[in-house]
């Protein structure tokens, strides 16, 4: 994504920067992207013990009020109602072409308080799809200047309550208010069991020192969070989904309700309904090279006749997965093990369908 | 004895009796990050100086390295198909991308040596 103009600066830009991160603009901020250990290493490692993550590029936003559960279930496809108090949700903001404006993960903190947690690149216009919400009662939208930290990996929940946060009462998906002005959920980017936790920037130097004295703790950049997500087969918003995709293509059916598909009011239900009427000329899959040879966001599939079918909108490689990695859309058969083609430099390099994830996922459930 | 020069692309180039063996520096291996595939050219392919002779993929983006003057790749460093890292672990020596004949060595006056690379550094 092309930035102008200036880049913000996390608050803990210094801390970063005494790790040795390497620095470069993600979503209008100068992110770390890689710390001295490079990628590999910081990926392996999350996986295998725990990675702090620094994610305060994100956006929360506290929705609140008599009219906050309305005002939600106007602005996602998604029912509040049936959102029990310290449950998450991923959700949308679409458009009225039920384009992907935006995905988020809400979480009910009270009967009509919520957490709204978005992506950097899109906190204004998602700012600006909440304002135009108009319900009957009373609510407001207040987005909160917050540290944002991502502990991910299997020693995650042990590595916080030794550092005094006490978060194994939650499973994934779901969320509280641990401390005055905290919020923490149990989920991630990674497909590792891990938690979020946002916190005021004047608290927030003092944790994450306490976190990475743990010797099981290491600062992980970007470029490591981008292919463990990827991995895990999470979509990037920007890339995998856009304004221009809508769920359905997308395989994101599943976080909206089937009465909602029906009888939604949402923005952007009409549209989905009328693409749900019919099937979605192409779909959202993993992609697997068959060699050693990484393919490209905007590399173009093939198939065996050699007709475009579908392109490349993620992909590297997985360090876990020890092959290299990427996900897509393609038009026609979906299924995994399907043979198709990648055009790399003018070479037809031969490619699979793969089942998302490429690594299983390691979510403490209920 | 091998005179040692260095490209604005940060590739250091190795002659010796005509011949060159080109590689990126420790710099640009470090920028790149961790390396997992290094696509090579066929041997006897010819380039002109600025043509792309290999491609460098890290985890996370592909990168081209140009070849720094005309000639013919005469050989290729087979050992990066199985282990592309050791661009990273090393770039001047075992990492080594190719090997080319020099097809006019005046070009090499346009080239820079250590001191002058290690100048555009800072």
């Amino acid at each position: 994504m092309a930035q102008t103009g200036e880049l913000k600066t996390l608050p803990l830009d210094a801390m970063h920067r005494r790790a040795g991160a390497r620095f470069g603009a993600f979503a209008g901020w100068s992110m770390p992207l890689t710390y001295p250990d490079g990628v590999m290493k910081e990926h392996l490692h999350t996986r295998e013990k725990a990675g702090l993550f620094d994610i305060s590029h994100m956006k929360l936003f506290l929705v609140s009020g008599p009219g906050a559960a309305s005002a939600l279930a106007t602005a996602c496809p998604f029912d509040p109602e049936a959102l029990g108090e310290g449950q998450s949700k991923y959700t949308f903001f679409l458009n009225d072409h039920a384009g992907i404006i935006d995905d988020l993960i809400v979480t009910r903190l009270g009967a009509d308080r919520f957490m709204v947690v978005a992506n950097a690149g899109n906190a204004e216009i998602d700012q600006r799809h909440l304002e135009l919400v108009r319900v009957d009662l009373a609510w407001t939208l207040k987005p909160l200047d917050r540290v944002f930290l991502a502990l991910q990996g299997p020693a995650a929940e042990d590595v916080l309550k030794e550092a005094g946060l006490d978060l194994s009462d939650l499973t994934f998906m779901e969320g509280r208010e641990p401390r005055e002005g905290w919020f923490a959920t149990r989920s991630g980017y990674t497909g590792e069991d891990g938690f979020e936790v946002a916190l005021p920037p004047e608290e927030a130097e003092a944790f994450a020192a306490e976190l990475l004295a743990d010797e099981r703790v290491a600062w992980i950049g970007l470029a490591a969070r981008d292919s463990l997500r990827l991995e895990a087969g999470l979509c990037l918003h920007g890339q995998d989904i856009t304004p221009d995709t809508t769920p359905l293509e997308a395989g994101l059916m599943w976080a909206i309700p089937k009465a909602l598909r029906a009888n939604g009011r949402f923005i952007g239900a009409e549209a989905l309904r009328q693409r749900l009427a019919g099937s979605p000329e192409e779909r959202r899959v993993g992609i697997k090279p068959e060699g050693r040879q990484p393919v490209r966001p905007g590399t173009v599939l093939f198939d065996q006749d050699d007709r475009e079918i579908g392109r490349v909108t993620s992909g590297g490689f997985g360090p876990s997965a020890g092959f290299p990695v990427a996900m897509g859309y393609v038009a026609g058969e979906s299924r995994p093990g399907r043979q198709i083609f990648a055009d790399v430099r003018g070479k037809r390099l031969p490619v699979e369908i793969h089942a998302l994830p490429f690594t299983p996922h390691r979510y403490r459930k209920g | 004895m091998a005179t040692t020069y260095f490209t604005e692309d940060h590739e250091w180039v190795r002659v010796e009796g005509g011949e060159a063996t080109v590689g990126i520096t420790d710099y640009a291996q470090e920028q790149l990050g961790d390396l997992v595939f290094v696509e090579l050219p066929e041997t006897g392919r010819t380039l002109a100086k600025g043509d792309t002779a290999v491609v460098v993929e890290s985890v996370k983006a592909a990168s081209d390295v140009y070849a720094p003057v005309d000639g013919e790749i005469t050989a290729v460093n087979d050992a990066l198909s199985d282990d592309p890292a050791l661009v990273n672990s090393s770039a001047t020596d075992k990492g080594w991308l190719w090997k080319m004949k020099l097809s006019d060595e005046s070009q090499l006056e346009g080239l820079m040596d250590e001191a002058g690379y290690k100048a555009t550094l800072e």
